[in-house]
């Protein structure tokens, strides 16, 4: 199965982790992904803030770009995912807006007739490969391993579809898929705060707090994520959470795809799991060198 | 507290409510029934000056400036918990979004100061490269908001660069003109 990759911006830095695991995992599973070439930033929410047909026009230049390769367009970022797929919506739901960026499109000397499909790379993982496919490359025995899976907001909001917005279970039965033990907790699609860490830190740090401690709470060993946003204010920001709350979590915030590879055998360097912020360790690390 | 307490229709500022109804989606807050599920469905609702309902109600109302000065707007994470549950089907986020764009053009930015220099700062960094750096954005972020709180950044600045995760170079993109032709082509049409 081949798609379009969109990477996004985050990949190829504070969530190079994820990319790394993302190369060494999906080939294994039948998934080829071909860059698209020379895409831009698809805007975030920053860009929506301060200028919204600017937002639409820069993103749609990713879409134009990706008609010539006639596959659905994969990103594993959730917030790329949520823009892209917006600037579609609106595109579509709204003849000013699709006119309007159409001509902006133009000149640049390109055109997008609106047929581009795009997909988050979960989504792809759990719903074009089958489950016996999954289950057939795993070589380590996880069944020990507790493992909450933290959707946040963007994969299941305001795009509805993919999964339920407050409980979704994608994610759930891929855990189940490699054999390790799902987490049930009531905040996985909860907000970790977004970009408010930037600006907003204390109350960003407390909704990170409410979300390590529901996971704590339910006896967790790991978080599993699948955005980079997310990754980074739960893994990077723990100690500061720790810090201000006085709490002691030292809960490893993997993504979906390092879990997939540790279930695969494949080794932590391999999978990047060398750069997290709160390092494999304790009971988590005895169960996957045991297993 | 609220400029006016009561405002009666013939008093309202109509120029507001105008604005936000011809944005795309935004005469659904026509429809709003005051239901309050947007509200409790806000992680940030406890901590904000108004919460969501409350705001749909000071825009029927006309409170302008009541609207636009408060941190509620800048206080939305986009996690869209409200847009999905609303029973009327209002874009709650995109009105927020909305609303973080007027309050810049009006320059009714207040508690919210640093989200939109943070926001500046990533339109920045793509038009010059067409991509995100993180690691330039971080620093142009930090010496025009926040430079005296510069310390607390450090340890998450040192943790991700320890880590190899935070790369000094962008990664720029190839045809940034091409990407420029289309930013320059908006900004014509919207007059900028």
């Amino acid at each position: 199965m081949k798609y379009t990759y969109y990477p996004g911006c985050s990949v190829s830095a504070t969530a190079n982790l994820y990319q790394e695991s993302i190369d060494s995992v999906l080939p294994g599973l039948g998934i080829e992904l071909e860059e698209l070439d020379d895409w831009n930033c698809c805007g975030a929410t920053a860009y929506m803030s301060v200028r919204e047909l600017l937002s639409f026009a820069i993103s749609a230049r990713n879409l134009a770009l990706a008609e010539k390769y006639h596959r659905d367009m994969v990103t594993p970022c959730s917030a790329c995912y949520l823009v892209l797929n917006k600037t579609n919506r609106y595109c579509e739901e709204y003849p000013d807006i699709r006119k309007k960026v159409g001509q902006a499109l133009e000149a640049g000397g390109l055109n997008y007739s609106g047929n581009i499909k795009v997909r988050h790379l979960l989504d792809v993982v759990v719903n074009d490969v089958e489950k016996e496919k999954i289950a057939g490359t795993v070589k380590k025995d996880l069944s020990a391993l507790k493992v909450a899976p933290y959707y946040g907001c963007q994969i299941v909001r305001p795009e509805i579809g993919l999964d339920d917005p407050d409980d979704p279970q994608i994610m759930d039965e891929l855990i189940r898929s490699v054999g390790a033990t799902c987490v049930d907790y009531s905040m996985k699609t909860k907000c970790c705060g977004a970009s408010l860490m930037g600006t907003d830190e204390k109350k960003a740090l407390h909704l990170c707090k409410e979300i390590l401690a529901d996971a704590e709470r339910n006896e967790a060993h790991c978080i599993i994520t699948v955005c980079p946003l997310c990754q980074m204010n739960l893994d990077i920001y723990q100690s500061k959470v720790n810090s201000l709350f006085g709490t002691k979590f030292r809960i490893p915030v993997i993504y979906f795809t390092q879990l997939i590879g540790l279930a695969q055998g494949k080794s932590m360097k391999e999978l990047g799991l060398g750069r997290l912020g709160v390092k494999i360790s304790g009971e988590m690390k005895k169960i996957i060198e045991g297993a | 507290m609220l400029e006016k307490e009561v405002v009666y229709e013939a008093t309202l500022d109509h120029d507001f409510l105008d604005e936000i109804y011809s944005l795309p989606g935004g005469k659904e807050v026509k429809r709003c029934i005051q239901c309050g599920t947007c509200s409790g469905s806000c992680p940030q609702g406890a901590v904000m000056d108004h919460a969501p309902r409350k705001i749909f109600s000071l825009i029927r109302a006309g409170f302008r400036n009541e609207v636009l000065g408060s941190n509620t707007i800048w206080f939305c994470s986009s996690c869209y918990s409200c847009a999905v549950r609303c029973p009327k089907e209002i874009k709650i986020t995109d009105v927020m979004y909305a609303l973080k764009r007027l309050a810049i053009k009006e320059g009714k930015v207040t508690e919210g100061r640093k989200s939109a220099v943070l926001s500046r700062n990533f339109i920045k960094m793509v038009n010059k490269y067409g991509r995100n750096h993180e690691t330039e954005l971080m620093t142009r972020y930090i010496i025009e908001a926040d430079l005296l709180n510069a310390f607390n950044f450090a340890p998450v600045g040192l943790k991700l660069f320890s880590n190899g995760r935070l790369p000094i170079l962008p990664h720029k993109m190839k045809n940034v003109d091409q990407l420029r032709k289309i930013i320059r082509k908006v900004d014509e049409m919207e007059g900028i």
